[in-house]
């Protein structure tokens, strides 16, 4: 299959400080790659490389089957006019809207009326006709951000690079703007890659997922397979497998594993050695809870085991419930069921999981660097800020009363 | 108390008396000053532009010596020139001192400095992913450079204005290498100088007066050139609709 952009042993080094190292990537027309990855994994880098804003310390860029990366001066501008990027910020100038989307069409020479037709169906594009005469400054996050990518748009690139560029809004309004976005992309048949830290994101928006960290490639693949099937420790976790345990395998059975995680017993699909220490997954939404009266009842679930409830915490529709048998498990659960169970500290319940829902990793080698992985809701750093620590802005209404 | 009153009084008199000599002066300070701070913005902007934006070898040194030279005594600079320049110096066959020409060169000499100190805070205070934004939009280096400039339009404006009120206050350099000599190279502030010396306290003030009347006038017509447009962003900001 033909490819739009291929890079191979991609490596950028600055001061000494190797950021990126991917062996290969690459993006097929009309596909949607979401690179996935903790802050400061590399992946702003990967995209100005492959935007060709920034030279790679070595490797090689395909693009459209053409050696790009030691391009330079007429020739290097011509290759990266055929790419286009949106930042996390709108990055609007401060001249009208108008001017801010001829941007690009005023530096390639167009002729003002061409321009103008295109100025206007990219504002049509992004639904904001009439918009021609605003200043940047009155628009709001949203309308900055939709502006921003008119902008790229209207350039007509055949490849598009997003680097994370709905973080800075507000939950209703980024669903909005992937949704949208997605349908743009895809109705205009754009490839395009877009990075992430947000998996929820990644899931929504990529046809293709990579994850990558501390600038090496992690894991690639689809959805399914990124989000279920995660290969390292790292990944798991990165992708929302909440729960991690460590346990020895005690047997290995016709695909079926039985590992021995704190006296416990708990069974995979899967494949394992028998003796060998490993790590074992668990996405919180796989694991049901029932009442511990019901723990004999055949279910589909292989594993049930007893605990009890030591927190929970409402987390928007959901409840996310620790239980601990005696090792912690984090499952996620219904408001209803929440209710039905009777949920408080202290209480005896059952939880459930099924064989297959067990990822089996082998221990990585780090595993105390690990990141905390993402919260589905993460709010922006400077929302943080504004808003500050919880009891301080208490304090702060105390006080101000 | 009473005196500064009354020489107040005379200076104002004074400047609308509109005496030619009086304004013979005025003209020449506007000159020297007004052609150095446009050669050093014309310097001083470009070199200020290099040394936020590009990465050469000696890069920081010139940016130590830009930094040094911002705050160079005015009189050590017309010394300087001085010793060039005057007649059995090296240069001093080519004739240029206690000559208005001189006098604009050792302005431009102080106000370049100040212009390109002042441009690259301002070009570096710019989000730099603006630049790569521009370019990522299709723009080369120089393009994206001036994508820059132009957010940075109030900062450039800064250095102008701080260049031109370097200059046009100064009193060592000129008084050096022009000598103040009436009819040739005398200006306002050398002027003052000498008046002050010689008891005409009142023609002193009215010639510091209009000084500060021609500051006032540079900075308000050069914050206005820029503000045009920012003007009518925040009435639209504030009123919602574009005057």
């Amino acid at each position: 299959m033909e490819k739009i952009i291929e890079a191979h042993e991609l490596k950028k080094i600055y001061g000494g400080r190797k950021v990126l190292d991917v062996e290969h990537i690459f993006v097929k027309p009309g596909e949607i790659l979401t690179v996935l990855g903790p802050s400061g994994a590399g992946k702003s880098v990967l995209l100005r490389l492959l935007n060709l804003l920034e030279k790679p310390t070595s490797g090689k860029i395909l693009f459209n089957g053409n050696e790009v990366q030691s391009l330079s001066g007429k020739d290097r501008v011509d290759a990266s006019r055929r790419m286009a990027m949106l930042f996390q910020e709108p990055l609007l100038f401060k001249t009208t809207i108008f001017n801010n989307i001829a941007y690009g069409l005023k530096i390639r020479r167009k002729p003002r009326d061409i321009t103008r037709e295109k100025v206007e169906s990219s504002l049509e594009l992004v639904r904001l006709s009439g918009f021609e005469k605003k200043m940047p400054s009155t628009l709001s996050g949203g309308e900055a951000q939709r502006i921003a990518l008119a902008r790229a748009m209207v350039t007509e690139p055949s490849l598009l690079f997003l680097d994370e560029p709905f973080a800075n809004l507000d939950r209703l309004i980024r669903r909005e703007l992937q949704v949208e976005v997605k349908r743009i992309l895809k109705e205009n048949g754009l490839s395009a890659v877009f990075v992430t830290h947000d998996q929820e994101e990644a899931a929504r928006m990529g046809d293709r997922i990579m994850i990558l960290n501390k600038g090496r490639l992690v894991q690639e693949g689809t959805p399914i397979e990124v989000f279920y099937s995660p290969k390292s420790e790292f990944a798991a976790r990165f992708v929302g497998m909440d729960n991690m345990l460590r346990g020895v395998v005690r047997g290995n059975d016709d695909g079926l594993v039985t590992i021995d995680v704190d006296g416990k017993l708990v069974e995979a699909t899967g494949y394992a050695v028998v003796g060998e220490t490993v790590n074992v997954g668990l996405r919180p939404e796989d694991i049901t809870i029932t009442p511990v009266i019901c723990a004999g009842e055949p279910t589909s679930s292989r594993n049930a085991l007893p605990g009890r409830v030591t927190d929970f915490e409402f987390a928007g529709p959901v409840v996310k419930v620790t239980v601990e048998c005696p090792f912690k498990i984090i499952s996620v659960i219904t408001r209803r069921s929440y209710e039905e169970l009777d949920i408080n500290n202290g209480n005896e319940v059952c939880i459930r999981f099924k064989a297959t829902s067990v990822n089996v990793f082998e221990i990585s080698d780090e595993p105390h660097k690990m990141i905390d992985p993402p919260r589905h809701d993460e709010t922006p750093p400077q929302d943080n800020k504004k808003r500050g620590n919880p009891v301080k802005r208490l304090l702060r209404h105390v006080n101000e009363k | 108390m009473g005196t500064i009153l009354e020489a107040f009084k005379q200076a104002i008199i004074l400047i609308f008396s509109f005496d030619p000599e009086f304004y013979r002066i005025v003209g020449l300070s506007i000159v020297v000053s007004g052609t150095a701070a446009v050669m050093g913005s014309l310097i001083g902007i470009p070199v200020g532009v290099m040394l936020a934006e590009f990465d050469f070898k000696g890069r920081k040194t010139i940016l130590t010596l830009t930094h040094t030279f911002m705050g160079l005594p005015p009189v050590v600079a017309g010394l300087f020139f001085f010793l060039i320049f005057k007649r059995s110096g090296p240069l001093g066959f080519l004739d240029l001192i206690y000559k208005p020409g001189i006098m604009i060169m050792v302005q431009t000499a102080l106000a370049t400095p100040i212009v390109a100190g002042f441009t690259h805070a301002s070009i570096e205070g710019i989000d730099p992913r603006l630049g790569l934004q521009a370019q990522s939009l299709g723009a080369n280096k120089f393009q994206s450079v001036l994508v820059k400039m132009r957010e940075g339009r109030p900062g450039l404006t800064a250095a102008v204005i701080a260049g031109f009120g370097r200059v046009i206050a100064e009193v060592g350099a000129v008084m050096i290498v022009g000598g103040n000599l009436l009819h040739h190279t005398r200006v306002l502030t050398t002027d003052i100088v000498l008046q002050t010396r010689m008891g005409n306290d009142a023609y002193a003030l009215a010639e510091g007066i209009v000084l500060i009347l021609i500051a006032i006038f540079v900075n308000v017509l050069l914050t206005r050139m820029q503000a045009e447009r920012g003007r009518n962003e925040i009435e639209k900001r504030v009123t919602g609709y574009p005057t």
